[in-house]
């Protein structure tokens, strides 16, 4: 309750008193809010922040009146501007939602009428609570258009919603929430779906609307970079309860709650790489919020808990002046994170604790490889050869093969990159970019269109299916999606068995033991043997994913994303687990994403990509420091950095992405490119420049004008 | 010392595993469909399971009830079915003909109750055959894609372009009346609609990163197939069994009822209902009880289809994930 004292508080536009929501399943009551309390001021940004399982999205859905039917208020109220909003009749719902209380979600394309032109979309918002003409509201939409920097609004006007890119959608979702000037705006990990320099612009445009509209946004993300960026005040939630809360960067400066100070150690950033330090690692599981015990809930996971902790439920206290915590030893967990910061700076370098143990796991190109460099100083042959490797696809052919156009879809064009063993190589870039293309190719998946692919000397011929079985049991995968990397049908031990039998030729016995060492070595242990998917988590599936991979002591796993579906805090011990297992089995990893922090964190190269072809490549120090290619410029400043004090470099890019059907001639990155010099980008491909070290730019501008135009990212100060 | 992750530092799904494990549980085709051991079901379970799934628990009982009838019918019976009683004919229900008699003084309840055999043991083998066959190619042809996809599919949208009776009934006339020719227009009218239902299953399936491991792992299509998709495509399969079946019944009564299907002496309920009609102002129980059989057998299947298919979507709405 006390959270709620503001500074002004007849200035606040929405006030949650002790909310607390359950739901009703079969397997008890869930409770996903617990006393949850605070308060937004007019034109105030609050941000949640929370992992899976927090209640955060439930506390968005209480606000708007869209709890589903099992979903029951058991404490609680939401005050919007004095109106109890729990207790609210139709009616009045009705007027509020859309005119005074607006919601922005996460699904661009699942929140638009895929069969309404999106400009009637947005005026139908207007015309909805505003007896105004047609032709008025088709006038503010076509403003609100312009305030959301849309380009060309009166064409956008006439699309559909499949017609548009997931940037334009959400900015469609943007307009129509602003559309009545609502006073409290409440937006769901809006930018989650979308590319980080997509994201970058929409949150440029959030900042920007703060200023010319006066709503108070509550905007909820799992993204502590974006909630940085965006919020005045932050509160973080565990387990259904708030469990610190205060202005952003107090908060950030100054973590007064173990969770939040663990989330914000879990990140990987752009500073530092595995060889570096390990990233720290919140223990333990979410508790299950059907069983929840009178005590600190983060007790079990906490490394700074008390007798009291595990026997006393702690309350929400303002311990210093507009800082709350729920953590009874507030002041004790800070002194000894300090103290342990200072003394072991975070955890010891992941190679150096497996320097000299055994490995179960190593793979037969290392074991030569680790011969090889202790008698010979020749280079050994790269594991991996890809040469000029492209890959079309047909988007629509000609009607009767003779009218019409043909269109092909270039989906990776001319890509060439070696691979050495025991090494990871990362491939980045954004959406379309061709990297997942890429990883499918190496593994055959799909067969190229062109260019060749060699494996340890040997041309990879085919699909996978026409390999050789010695070159499948080498070349492995990881996928991206823990929930659907598993046959739902098949126990864990069953889904372990068939590598081993198919390619070990193990069984019976035997088979079970090599399991349980597999599962062993991902951290988990043999009564998973019997379980099935739908009994694990995301984080187990995806290590089952991964000892799955490793079953046939490959030499190369290609891992297309296995962290980018994973909550922050299992994201940081999947890399951590990744990078042990390589240091163990001596494996080569290519690596595929998004995210240039994981990157940084795991790689040893890394090779930028877009649209289809490699911009940059080099080793990671080199790639993350100046000189840059300017697509690999544009992308290190979009990253939303967990550090509201950090400069914005408003690098942005303009301009539609061009479509793989329709590449750009010359550089395919001219059309967005801001640091083109002339017409000899839109005429001629770009040279590829090297610099030391096997560092790649490809691009027109010599790499010692980039080095002295482009400064480095002051980060994290 | 570094710092080594321990197991799983994340969420438990412990509600859906309790979920999943109820809901097989109470399947009466839970053998075919569950891969784990299914925990017994309760009496408390039973009415939470007719209160959720009216149609699941009213559709078994009414397929209990006639698989009964074909078990122990025969044992019920006092009379045999052919035997005449020519001074009893035309009898209304009593203690002693339970059903009443027909015009030839047979027990109408004795012929109901090998009607159920021939009638309901046709259908089983049609739909078993129909279904079973349009799975084998809707899963191939799915899986595959491409031009075999394009050239099988419109086949069976050919055959499909013919209402179910009448391709039945051209069947027959081409092959001539009896049980097995029964059995082998019901499974032909069939086949395209299973095939249909298959492939639109399989397309959902198979670009599912499981298939795509197995695929990295070099596994031939029949593997991938039989062991990776068909266990996922269990719960469907049993759906367009059921269903399937209410039709076979359907259109195998139809076909005795227009004297084209199963012949005299063998019992059909669609015969005795054809039979029966010249009666019907002054015996009409002859019609009338085996029509009941026919559309309590056919609403029994029936609605244990729907029961079992909407019992799959409310788990999530995609399949059995």
């Amino acid at each position: 309750m006390s959270a709620v004292r503001q500074s002004n508080p007849s200035d606040s536009v929405l006030r949650v008193f002790d909310l607390s929501i359950e739901y009703r399943t079969r397997g008890g009551n869930v409770r996903a809010v617990r006393d949850v309390s605070f308060s937004i001021g007019r034109g105030e940004t609050f941000g949640v922040v929370g992992e899976s399982g927090s209640g955060k999205s439930t506390l968005a859905f209480a606000v708007m009146g869209y709890l589903s039917s099992n979903a029951q208020v058991s404490s609680g109220r939401i005050d919007y501007q004095g109106e109890d909003l729990l207790a609210m009749p139709r009616q009045r719902w009705d007027a509020l939602r859309g005119a005074r209380i607006a919601m922005v979600y996460q699904d661009p394309m699942s929140s638009l009428n895929p069969s309404i032109i999106v400009g009637e979309q947005v005026a139908e918002a207007i015309t909805s609570h505003e007896p105004v003409s047609a032709k008025v509201a088709r006038d503010r939409t076509l403003e609100l258009f312009a305030a959301v920097n849309m380009p060309e609004p009166a064409a956008i006007f006439r699309r559909y919603p499949h017609q548009l890119s997931g940037g334009q959608q959400q900015r469609v979702l943007i307009a129509m929430a602003l559309a009545n000037n609502p006073d409290l705006l409440i937006m769901d990990e809006p930018t989650t779906g979308l590319d980080v320099t997509t994201e970058a612009q929409i949150l440029d445009l959030i900042a920007e609307l703060k200023r010319s509209f006066s709503s108070a946004i509550l905007y909820i993300s799992h993204n502590l970079g974006v909630i940085a960026r965006i919020s005045d005040r932050i509160g973080v939630m565990y387990a259904g309860q708030m469990v610190e809360q205060g202005p952003v960067r107090e908060v950030f400066r100054r973590q007064l709650h173990p969770y939040t100070a663990g989330l914000l150690e879990c990140l990987p950033s752009l500073d530092f790489g595995r060889k570096d330090r390990a990233l720290k690692l919140i223990q333990g599981l979410i508790p299950d919020l059907a069983r929840l015990p009178a005590a600190c809930s983060f007790a079990p996971r906490c490394p700074h808990a008390r007798d009291r902790c595990h026997n006393e439920a702690p309350e929400l206290v303002e311990v210093v002046p507009r800082h709350w915590s729920r953590c009874m030893f507030w002041r004790e967990q800070e002194l000894e994170r300090a103290q342990r910061a200072a003394t072991t700076h975070g955890g010891q370098s992941v190679l150096a604790a497996h320097a000299t143990s055994a490995a179960p796991l190593e793979s037969g190109a290392a074991t030569e490889a680790r011969a090889r460099s202790t008698t010979t100083t020749a280079p050994a042959r790269p594991l991996l050869v890809v040469d000029n490797l492209s890959r079309d696809y047909i988007d629509s052919k000609k009607l009767l093969g003779i009218f019409g156009q043909e269109r092909i879809v270039h989906a990776l064009d001319g890509v060439s990159l070696e691979l050495a063993a025991d090494e990871t190589l990362a491939v980045v870039g954004e959406s379309g970019c061709g990297k997942t293309t890429l990883a499918r190719l190496i593994v055959g998946l799909v067969e190229p269109t062109d260019g060749t692919i060699v494996f340890d000397g040997n041309a990879l011929e085919g699909s996978a299916a026409e390999r050789e079985r010695d070159v499948r049991r080498r070349l492995q995968m990881v996928f991206q999606n823990p929930d659907s990397t598993l046959n739902p049908k098949r126990s864990i031990g069953q889904a372990l068995a068939r590598p081993l039998a198919l390619f070990r030729g193990l069984s019976g016995a035997q088979a079970l033991d090599e399991a349980t060492k597999l599962l062993r070595a991902v951290r988990l242990d043999e009564r998973y043997l019997d379980r099935l998917p739908n009994q694990l988590s995301g984080g187990e599936k995806q290590r089952i994913g991964i000892a799955r991979a490793f079953a046939t002591n490959p030499d190369l796993i290609v891992c297309d994303e296995p962290v980018s579906a994973l909550d922050v805090s299992v994201q940081a011990a999947i890399l951590n687990l990744l990078g042990d297992l390589q240091a163990r089995a001596h494996t080569a990893y290519l690596f595929i994403s998004h995210d240039m922090s994981v990157v940084r964190y795991l790689a040893d190269r890394v090779a930028v990509v877009y649209l289809g072809k490699i911009a940059e490549i080099g080793t990671v120090e080199r790639v993350f420091a100046p000189p840059w290619h300017p697509y690999t410029e544009a992308l290190l400043s979009a990253i939303p950095v967990p550090d509201p004090d950090a400069a914005v470099t408003p690098i942005r890019l303009e301009g539609p992405v061009p479509s793989a059907a329709n590449p750009p001639s010359g550089c395919v990155f001219h059309t967005r490119c801001p640091r083109k010099i002339g017409a000899i980008c839109e005429q001629q491909i770009p040279p590829a420049r090297s610099g030391p070290e096997g560092h790649t730019i490809v691009c027109h501008i010599p790499l010692d004008t980039l080095t002295t135009v482009q400064k480095p990212f002051t980060h994290r100060s | 010392m570094s710092t080594l992750p321990s197991a799983g530092t994340d969420t438990p799904a412990l509600a859906t595993a309790t979920v999943a494990s109820e809901a097989f549980a109470a399947t009466a085709a839970s053998a075919a469909v569950s891969a784990f051991a299914a925990p017994p079901l309760g009496r408390r379970s039973f009415f939470a399971l007719l209160r959720k799934s009216p149609d699941l628990v009213i559709g078994a009982a009414l397929l209990l009830l006639h698989m009964t009838l074909i078990i122990f019918g025969p044992f019920a019976t006092p009379y045999p079915y052919t035997e005449f009683h020519m001074t009893d004919a035309l009898k209304a229900p009593s203690l002693q003909y339970w059903f009443g008699t027909d015009q030839f003084g047979r027990d109408v309840f004795s012929r109901v109750v090998y009607g159920a055999h021939g009638t309901l043991l046709l259908s089983t083998a049609a739909t078993a055959l129909g279904v079973g066959l349009g799975v084998a190619i809707g899963m191939a042809v799915g899986y595959r894609g491409g031009r075999v996809d394009e050239f099988v599919m419109r086949i069976m949208d050919g055959m499909l372009s013919f209402p179910s009776l009448l391709l039945a009934m051209l069947i027959m006339s081409s092959l001539g009346p009896s049980r097995m020719n029964v059995i082998i227009a019901i499974m032909i009218v069939f086949i395209p609609r299973s095939t249909r239902v298959l492939r639109s299953v399989t397309l959902g399936l198979k670009n599912l990163e499981f298939v795509e491991a197995a695929k990295v792992r070099g596994e031939s299509a029949f593997w991938v197939i039989t062991r990776e998709l068909l266990p996922n495509a269990l719960g469907p399969i049993v759906v367009e069994l059921a269903i399937r079946l209410s039709f076979a019944i359907l259109l195998s009564t139809s076909l005795g009822f227009l004297g084209i299907g199963v012949q005299p002496p063998e019992p059909d309920w669609g015969l005795m209902v054809s039979e029966g009609r010249q009666y019907l102002q002054t015996a009409p129980w002859l019609m009338f009880f085996p029509a009941l059989a026919i559309s309590t057998a056919v609403i029994g299947a029936n609605l244990f289809g729907d029961g079992i298919g909407a019992r799959l979507a409310y788990r999530g709405g995609r399949n059995d994930l």
